[in-house]
C-alpha cells in the first residue's frame, strides 16, 4: 500500500497529519515502556536500599561472638546461637515430614489418580491450602499439635506445623517434575512388562528427581524465612539456651530479627540487622545449591 | 520398597499365577500413595475444626451482633469490648495501599514481560523477581519500620513512628513480583493468532498489549490481583512490625492502628493462658481472616470458570 493510500484510509483527525498521528503513538509505546521500566526500578531499586541498609547497620556487629552466643538484655552481648539451633532443628523436621508425603501425593495425582470427584477434590483443596494465610497455619498448629496432641510449644510442634503449610507447594512443584517426565519412559517400561510401580520408582522418580529436588529445597527456604505460624504457636522471643530435645522450647532466626526490630533502643535494631544479614546469607546459599543441582542432574531428552 | 520391586530375575519363569503376591504389593502401594494425597484434605478439615472450636466457645461469651458491629476492640482491659471493625478496617487500609503500588506496577512490569521483552532481558527479570519474592516478610517489616518511615517523615512531618502508609508501601513492593508473575501467566495464555492479526492490521506493540491481549486476558488478570489482595490481607510480619499493635477504628493512613493479623501476634507474644478470653479471641479474629481470604480466593477461582475467554 501507498502512502498515500494509508493516509487516505486511515488517518482519522484532519487536523492532524499522518506522521503526527504515528508520532503519537509511539511517544504512547515509549511511555508503556517507561513506566514499565520505572516498576521494575522501584521494586529492585527498594530491595537494594534494603540490602545496602542492613549490610550497613549490620555488618559492623556481625562477628564470632554475634553468632556463638545467646541473646541478651545488651545488644552488644546479644547473639543467634539458639535461634540458629532452632531454625535448623526446625526445617529438619519440616523437610523430614513434608518431604515423603508431597512426593507421594503428586505420585499419586500424577500417576494413579483417576479423573473422578475424590480427584478434583485433592486438586482444588491444594489450590486453597496454598493460598490460606501463614498465620491460620499457626492457629492450626496451636490447636493440633501444641493442645491436642500435647507436643507443648515445641521445635517438634513448630516444625510439623511448618511442614503442613509447605506441603502444597512441595506436592505443585513434584507434580510439575513428575509431569515433565516423557511419556515414552513410561510406555517402554510398561512394554517390558514392568507393573506400575517398578515404572514409577525406576523410571520415572529418577528422572524427575532434580526437578523435585530443586522445588523442594525452595519449598524449604519459605519455611525457613516464616515467621507469623511459629509466634502464632507460641515460639519464644528470647531464649538463653540450647534445646536439650525436640520438646523443648525454642525460637528461630526470623523471630529474633522480629524481636530485635520491635525494640526501642536502636542499637538492637543494628543487630536485627546483623541477624538479617545471616538469615539472607542462609537463603542465598540454599537458592545457589538449588541451582547448581538443577544444572548437575538435569537430563535432556 | 524392596518388596515393591523385587528383582527381576525372581520373577523369570514364574506363571502368572504365582506373581499375585506382586498384584497385592501394588495394591498396597497405591492405597498408601492415596493416603498421603488425602492428608491434605484432613488438614483442611483441621483447620476449620481447629478454627470453629474456640470460636464457639468466643461466642458462648461475647454476642455475635457486638463482635460485628462494635467499633471498639479492647479484649484485654478490664472494661472489654470485643467489635472487630478497628481490625477489619486497618487489614483493608494497609492492603488497599499495597495494592496501589502492586497493581500497577506488578501489571506493567507484566505487560513488559510477556509482550516487549527480548529473551535476554526476561531470562535477566524473571530471577531478580523471583529473589524479590523470596525475602522473607520480616526483613520487609524491619525496613518499613527502621527505614521507610523515618524516610516518610523528611515529607509528612506529623506521621507516627507506626502507621499504616510505610507497612502498605512496602508491603505493596512485596507483592508486585506476584501480581507480576501471575498476571504474566494471563497473558502468555492468550493465543498467538490474536497477536499476529492485530500486528497484520499494523497494530504498534503497546496496542496490541492494551488493546488486544489485556481485554483477552482480564478474568486471568481480575483472578490473579483476588489472589494478591488475599495475600496482602494474610500478610502478618510487616504490618505487626510497621504499622503498630494499636486497634483504632480509622482510615488514617498516619497513624498507629492494628489489622487481624497483627493482633493475633499480638496476642501470642504475651502470656496469654488457655482458655481465657484473650486466647479465645485470636481464634474468633483468625476465623474471620479466614473467612475473608476463603471468599476472596473463591471470587478468584470463580472469575476463572465464569468468564474465561477460550479460544480452542
Amino acid at each position: 500500500m501507498a502512502t498515500s493510500e494509508i493516509r487516505r484510509n486511515f488517518a482519522p483527525a484532519e487536523d492532524m497529519s499522518f506522521d503526527a498521528i504515528q508520532g503519537s503513538r509511539r511517544l504512547k509505546g515509549m511511555l508503556l515502556v517507561a513506566f514499565s521500566i520505572l516498576a521494575l526500578a522501584v521494586g529492585v531499586g527498594m530491595v537494594l536500599t534494603l540490602l545496602i541498609d542492613v549490610l550497613v547497620r549490620g555488618l559492623p556487629w556481625l562477628d564470632w561472638q554475634f553468632l556463638t552466643s545467646f541473646d541478651s538484655r545488651f545488644p552488644e552481648r546479644a547473639g543467634i546461637l539458639a535461634a540458629m539451633v532452632g531454625t535448623a532443628l526446625t526445617i529438619v523436621i519440616t523437610v523430614i515430614v513434608s518431604l515423603p508425603v508431597g512426593i507421594m501425593s503428586a505420585i499419586y495425582l500424577e500417576e494413579y489418580a483417576r479423573d473422578n470427584w475424590f480427584t478434583r477434590l485433592i486438586e482444588i483443596n491444594i489450590a486453597n491450602l496454598a493460598a490460606v494465610p501463614s498465620i491460620i497455619y499457626g492457629l492450626l498448629g496451636l490447636a493440633v499439635f501444641v493442645r491436642f496432641f500435647g507436643l507443648n510449644r515445641s521445635i517438634l510442634a513448630g516444625g510439623l506445623t511448618l511442614a503442613l503449610l509447605v506441603l502444597p507447594i512441595i506436592i505443585v512443584v513434584s507434580r510439575e517434575a513428575i509431569r515433565s517426565v516423557p511419556n515414552g519412559i513410561r510406555q517402554a517400561a510398561y512394554g517390558i512388562g514392568a507393573t506400575q510401580w517398578q515404572t514409577v520408582w525406576h523410571q520415572v522418580l529418577p528422572v524427575a528427581l532434580p526437578g523435585i529436588l530443586t522445588g523442594n529445597i525452595l519449598a524449604a527456604s519459605r519455611a525457613i524465612g516464616e515467621t507469623a505460624p511459629l509466634v502464632t504457636l507460641g515460639a519464644l522471643t528470647f531464649i538463653p539456651f540450647l534445646p536439650k530435645d525436640l520438646l523443648d522450647r525454642f525460637t528461630v532466626l526470623p523471630i529474633v530479627i522480629f524481636n530485635w526490630s520491635s525494640k526501642p533502643q536502636r542499637e538492637f535494631h543494628d543487630v536485627a540487622a546483623a541477624a538479617i544479614i545471616v538469615l539472607l546469607g542462609i537463603l542465598l546459599l540454599i537458592n545457589l545449591l538449588a541451582i547448581v543441582l538443577r544444572q548437575r542432574l538435569r537430563k535432556q531428552f | 520398597m524392596s518388596m515393591a520391586a523385587p528383582s527381576e530375575s525372581s520373577n523369570a519363569g514364574l506363571g502368572l499365577q504365582q506373581r499375585r503376591p506382586h498384584a497385592l504389593g501394588e495394591r498396597f502401594i497405591s492405597i498408601l500413595l492415596m493416603t498421603a494425597a488425602a492428608l491434605s484434605v484432613v488438614t483442611t478439615f483441621a483447620i476449620v475444626l481447629s478454627l470453629a472450636g474456640d470460636t464457639v466457645a468466643f461466642f458462648r461469651e461475647v454476642s455475635v451482633i457486638e463482635y460485628l458491629t462494635g467499633t471498639l476492640w479492647t479484649p484485654l482491659f478490664s472494661n472489654p469490648r470485643f467489635g472487630i471493625w478497628p481490625l477489619i478496617t486497618a487489614t483493608f487500609m494497609t492492603s488497599a495501599i499495597a495494592m496501589l503500588v502492586a497493581v500497577p506496577f506488578g501489571l506493567a512490569i507484566a505487560v513488559y514481560l510477556s509482550e516487549f521483552a527480548s529473551l535476554r532481558a526476561r531470562s535477566l527479570i524473571k530471577p531478580l523477581l523471583e529473589v524479590l519474592a523470596g525475602i522473607p516478610t520480616v526483613v520487609y517489616g524491619y525496613f518499613a519500620l527502621t527505614a521507610v518511615t523515618p524516610f516518610l517523615r523528611g515529607f509528612i512531618p506529623e506521621i507516627k513512628s507506626f502507621n499504616s502508609l510505610s507497612a502498605g508501601l512496602v508491603m505493596g513492593v512485596m507483592i508486585i513480583p506476584i501480581v507480576a508473575s501471575l498476571t504474566e501467566d494471563a497473558f502468555n495464555a492468550v493465543p498467538r493468532g490474536l497477536r499476529e492479526g492485530a500486528y497484520g492490521l499494523g497494530a504498534m506493540r503497546h496496542e496490541v498489549a492494551l488493546r488486544v491481549v489485556f481485554p483477552a486476558a482480564l478474568s486471568g488478570v481480575a483472578a490473579a490481583l483476588l489472589l494478591a489482595l488475599s495475600r496482602a490481607v494474610g500478610e502478618t510480619m510487616i504490618v505487626a512490625l510497621a504499622a503498630g499493635q494499636n486497634p483504632t477504628f480509622t482510615l488514617d493512613p498516619l497513624v498507629p492502628v492494628s489489622t487481624m493479623t497483627a493482633y493475633i501476634v499480638q496476642v501470642s507474644l504475651g502470656d496469654t493462658p488457655y482458655g481465657s478470653i484473650g486466647y479465645k479471641t485470636i481464634f474468633a479474629v483468625g476465623a474471620t481472616l479466614f473467612i475473608i481470604t476463603f471468599a476472596i480466593n473463591f471470587g478468584s477461582t470463580l472469575i476463572v470458570r465464569r468468564f474465561r475467554e477460550r479460544y480452542d
